[in-house]
Order: C-alpha cells, then structure tokens, then sequence
C-alpha cells in the first residue's frame, strides 16, 4: 500500500513538524514565556549554557537574566525560592539538574510544595513545575527514576512523557495547574525524534495512552519504557502471533486506571514494566489496583518487569544486568501466557 | 507610613503597640488552657516573652510585606493584622477558622494580610520567603519579605543556601532570628558555634544586627533600617533578636531549662512591662489606661474564644477537600 492512499484526499491534515523531546520541551517553555510574564526559569546551568540537556538552550538570550535565572548549587532554595514565588502570583518552572538531587530538596517537595493548599485550606496556591531528568548510564547518583517517591505523596502531580509530542501537549497543561507539578524526563529521551502539530495542542492529565492495541496482554509501561514496550509488542506480533496492548499511562498523579481496567478485562493480562526498582515501585501499586479493579478478570498473576533492587552501577555491562531488558519483558508476557517462548 | 515616621511617633500608634502585645500574652495563655482541658487537640508552641519581636517587626510592615512564620507563631499573626477570633477557631480546630481545622496552632495562615503560612519544619520557610522576595521583585513590586526563624534554624543548612542566593541576587528579604536560648532542651550556648548569630550575615556580605529582642523600640528601629534597605533594593539583611523562651518548647513537652532560675531572671526583663515602662516615661500610659489596655485585650480573646466555641467542628467531607486545585 503506498502512502497516498492512506491520507482522505478531503481531509487537510494540520501541519506537522519533527522536534526531538529536548526541543519540544524548550518550545513550550518559550511559548509559555512569551504568552504569560509571570513565567519564569531557575536552575543550574539553565542560563547562558542552555541546561545539561539543551532544554533552555537560547531562553536566557531571549528573555534576559531576570527570568532565566541560574542559582548557585542549591538544591533546597531552588524548590524553596519556587515554592516562595509561586506563593504570591508568579509560576516558576525550576529544574533539577538530576532527579537524584530531589533528595536534597525533599522538605520542600513533600512537607511545603505539596502539602501548602491543605494545611492552608485551601487559601494558598503553589503553581510550581519542577523538571527533572531520570535516566540511565550515570551511576548509583545520576540515574534513579524515583516517580515512586512522588506517587506516595497526595498533592503533587507527576507526568512522565515518553514522546515529543507528550512532553509538549504535557507541559502546556501543566502550565495552567494551580498545584505543583513535577515533570520527569528520561534522559535518554531527550535526543529522540517525533511529530507534533504546528498548531498548539494539549495533552490532558490523567489521560492515558493506547500506544498499541492488542488483545492477549496487556503492559503498562512509562517513560524510556514506552518505546521499548511497543518495540517488544511489534516483534512478538511478528515471531509468535501474541497481540500486545502497551499502555502509558503519561502522568502518574492524576492516575488514569479506568484505561487500564478497561483493557485488562479485554485481555486478562496485566504486566508492569518500569526502569526504577521492583520493591514498591510503581508496578507494586499499578499491580495492586488492578487486582483490586479487574481481579474477576485476571488470568495470570499481574506481573512486574523491573529493575533489580540494587543501584544503578557504572560499567555498561553491570547496569545491564540491573535494568529490565527486552528479553525480560518477553519473558514476562509468555509467562503470563503460559506459553514456553519461540 | 514615610520611612521617617513610627508608630512610637505617637501616643495613639505607640499605645495600640502594647495593646498587641497583650493580646498576644493574652491569647497564648487562653491556648495553653484550653490545651490543658483537652480543648485544643495536638500541641500549642507559645512565644511567650517574645512578643517584642512579633510586634516590633510588624509593625514597620504593610499588609502587602510577605511574612513567613514558625511553630512558635501565634505573636506574629496577630502582629501582622489576623483576625483573633478565625485564629482561635483554627486552634480549635472549627469550620470558620483560618483553615478550616486542617492546620491548626502550626500552620495559621492568612495571604489576604501577607500572613503566608507558620511552618512545622525548622527552618522551611526562609527558602519560601526568598522566593516571596523574588517575586516581589520579577513583579517590580516595591514590598519586603521577611521570615521569623529560631536560633535552631540558624544552623540548618537552608539558612547558608538562602542567605546565598538572596544576597548574590540583593533581594528585598529580612531574615529575623529570634534567639530564645533554647533549641528544644539544647541550650543555643550549646548547639550554636558563635554567641551572635547575627554574625553570620557577614559570611554573605550583608549586614547583621543584634539587638535586645525584649525591647520593642530597639527591634522597631532596626527593622525600620533593615526594611527600609530591602525595600531601596539594597538587598536582605539579618536581625537577630536576643530573647528568652519562659514556658516549655511545646505545651507536650516537658519543663526543662538547664538553670531553673534562668526564666526567673528573664521575667525580670518582660517585654511588655519594659515597653510599659516606656510608655510610661512618655507620659503617654498611666494605670487607669494600661488597665483598659489589658482589658481590652482579655475581651478580645474571649470573645475569640465564644466565636471558636460557637463554630462548628469542621465538617468531616472538609479532610478530603483542598488536596489539589482541580480535580481532574
């Protein structure tokens, strides 16, 4: 079949563009600086370097030292100034230059940031976004994907994009949230390549997404996860006939579980795969509301494919042995199938 | 207000100074009680004897000013202008207090003032106080931020990263130490390398002041000098005021003072009698009037106490409200 007869010759399609995740993410700062003046940019290395990963790349050039601002190494003032001046009518975007650091920060996230409305009842707003990379490659400091954390803690919201076109649709929601928000982003992503629309398009929260639909299984996945999981679903199709449902759910707070339920009872399969570790990962709670949810419907345990619980180590070679892999998640799905793998 | 002019300029100004301070005296005696008879569910944490400081530095203050507080926070609400009666429903944790009994005695607050929230952890809301000032200032606004700490929070390491960034970006930011000899039971003597923490300004390169935080004019004119400089953009600056805790850390913790007669000879320097004194050599307080005075305030907290008392309890849906925004 070739590409013109897919597209209906009476439908325009809205005009396209190829970003990488980077770029998406440093358009929407862009657009959310030139549309609303109480914006603004703090973090280390964000300025006149453009941020570790290029996200804030010509930011500071075009809107000035006052709102791209680099802060000294400072982890907790950089949550606590955000938290501060989100207080009183200004929306920081702040970034972490590694979400390990959040460690270092964790009062102001937990105990200020997400608990302010509620101890205020409701007369205080903190509309903060803190950005911040997950990854791999880096060692036991650089590359956590602490999202459990976060989930365990009422008053934040939490997105985790796995494409360009998530990481802006995402972002410009956050923009308009009156909570904080913290945004996770693999570093791994950054340099990966989608389409978005030229025009402005939302990607709401709590709103998950079919990557791929199929009928035997279903996987949730997140993040650097997602790519992996379609790319597993694709090649099992085509070795073994197993149709794969991959579901990212997008944003972990607001969690939407009635995609997932919905599509466990289709399947009567649920695997869990994430790149943070297995014990009360996000897998332990996702696992634990679908048998809550859908348990008349599961077949086989829901199952989680995740890291080993050991940190993150150095060499290549022992990081591999840490992470989940592709074969691990093949592995998972003809298990729950009860089938020996091709 | 012109930077020349104080509330000490004049009787009437001065006067309602030392009606604050009473109230404030007044209202945290009425929250010990009503702790004691199980009215008041948690813990209480009175500043007692401190009450110079609450009401001398807000009293420079507009109600535009942010101001972020402590545990030990009940003086500088009422000093920056709360309403008494919401304060004391919130203690009692009833629907019309300031929030709706989810904060309780540590986490009074009130933005409409610029009461922006006392705060349960040592030393938390000197970053979000930096914050309040940068945002004064990304909004060309022309007002303060000033955070009220412990001596105990002037050795947490968010005091060095605020103190930083605040004076490497010269915000309108006034850091006020209370000093109150005591950590909990660690004597400040104790767990503070150096006798005047306002010294520590100097590892930032802004000023530092200590003054006795027990006489209000003093702690009026130099938060008049701190502010004033904030406000002029010429970056934060550090009051310590040297003061003493009379009662017990928390109305849950035990008395302990490392030498018993220490409060005795502190409540020979009670704040609001010495301003009393001062009042008095102005020819502007004599007993008829200082009678009046405390009278004045005793009503007001009872009256706080029937308004609490006649509000509901805060309705049971209230604990599952407020979590986020929108729900979405």
């Amino acid at each position: 079949m070739s590409m013109t007869m897919l597209s209906e010759p009476n439908i325009v399609p809205s005009a396209k563009k190829e970003l990488t995740f980077a770029q998406a993410l440093n358009e929407s700062l862009r657009e959310a600086m030139t549309r609303d003046p109480s914006v603004f940019l703090m973090g280390e290395d964000i300025g006149p370097y453009g941020g570790l990963f290029r996200v804030t790349e010509g930011l500071y050039q075009e809107f000035g030292s006052q709102r791209v601002l680099d802060t000294p190494i400072t982890e907790q003032a950089i949550i606590g100034f955000g938290v501060g001046a989100a207080m009183v009518g200004s929306r920081p975007i702040v970034e972490l230059q590694f979400s390990d650091f959040m460690a270092l920060a964790m009062d102001q996230i937990v105990n200020q940031a997400a608990k302010a409305r509620y101890m205020s009842g409701g007369q205080l707003s903190v509309p903060l976004i803190i950005r911040t990379p997950v990854g791999t490659g880096l060692g036991s400091q650089h590359t956590q994907s602490l999202e459990a954390w976060l989930m365990h803690v009422p008053g934040l919201h939490i997105a985790m994009p796995a494409t360009p076109y998530d990481a802006m649709g995402l972002l410009r929601t956050a923009l308009e949230l009156n909570d904080p928000v913290l945004f996770l982003e693999h570093s791994m992503l950054y340099s990966t390549r989608g389409e978005v629309p030229v025009d402005p398009y939302k990607v709401p929260f709590g709103e998950a997404r079919i990557v791929r639909q199929g009928s035997d299984v279903t996987v949730i996945a997140v993040s650097s996860g997602v790519t992996v999981a379609a790319k597993v679903a694709d090649e099992l199709a085509a070795e073994q006939g197993v149709s794969v449902e991959v579901i990212d759910p997008r944003t972990l707070a607001p969690f939407d579980m009635a995609t997932i339920v919905a599509s466990v009872q289709k399947t009567n399969r649920a695997i869990v795969f994430h790149q943070a570790c297995r014990t009360c990962g996000i897998g332990a709670e996702i696992g634990q509301r679908i048998m809550e949810e859908a348990f008349d419907y599961l077949d086989a345990p829901v199952t989680r494919v995740a890291a080993r619980d050991v940190p993150n180590p150095q060499a290549k070679s022992l990081e591999m042995v840490v992470l989940p892999s592709e074969q691990d998640l093949k592995r998972a799905i003809n298990s729950v199938l009860y089938r020996s793998p091709a | 207000m012109t930077t020349t002019e104080t509330p000490l300029d004049a009787a009437a100004s001065a006067l309602s100074l030392y009606e604050q301070m009473w109230l404030i005296r007044l209202f945290e005696e009425q929250a010990l009680d009503l702790f004691r008879r199980g009215l008041i569910r948690g813990t209480v944490h009175p500043s007692i004897g401190q009450e110079a400081i609450a009401v001398g530095v807000c009293s420079v203050l507009r109600s535009s000013d942010g101001v972020l507080s402590t545990y030990r926070g009940h003086g500088h609400c009422i000093a920056k202008g709360a309403d008494v009666r919401r304060m004391m429903a919130e203690l009692m944790a009833r629907r019309d207090g300031y929030c709706k009994g989810k904060g309780g005695s540590m986490h009074l607050c009130d933005p409409d003032i610029g009461y922006l929230g006392a705060n349960g952890i040592v030393g938390a809301g000197m970053p979000i106080a930096g914050g309040v000032a940068l945002s004064m200032r990304l909004q060309s606004r022309d007002d303060v931020a000033v955070c009220f700490f412990g001596d105990g929070a002037s050795n947490q390491g968010v005091f060095h990263e605020t103190a930083n960034m605040a004076a490497i970006w010269k915000l309108p930011l006034v850091l006020v130490c209370e000093n109150n000899g005591y950590g909990l039971s660690v004597p400040t003597s104790y767990a503070c390398s150096i006798t005047d923490i306002a010294r520590r300004a100097g590892g930032y390169g802004f000023p530092g002041w200590s003054v006795d935080g027990n006489d209000l004019p003093a702690v009026l004119e130099i938060t008049k000098t701190a502010v004033a400089r904030a406000r002029a953009g010429e970056g934060p600056g550090l009051i310590e005021c040297k003061t003493y805790r009379w009662e017990r850390h928390s109305a849950l913790s035990r008395t302990y003072h490392v030498d018993p007669t220490d409060a005795t000879n502190w409540s020979r320097h009670d704040p609001i009698e010495r301003f009393g004194k001062w009042l008095v050599q102005k020819g502007w307080l004599d007993e008829p009037i200082d009678n009046q005075t405390r009278q004045r305030a005793a009503q007001i907290v009872s009256e706080a106490v029937e308004f609490a008392t006649g509000s509901d309890e805060a309705p049971s849906l209230e604990a599952l409200s407020d979590v986020y925004d929108n729900v979405i």
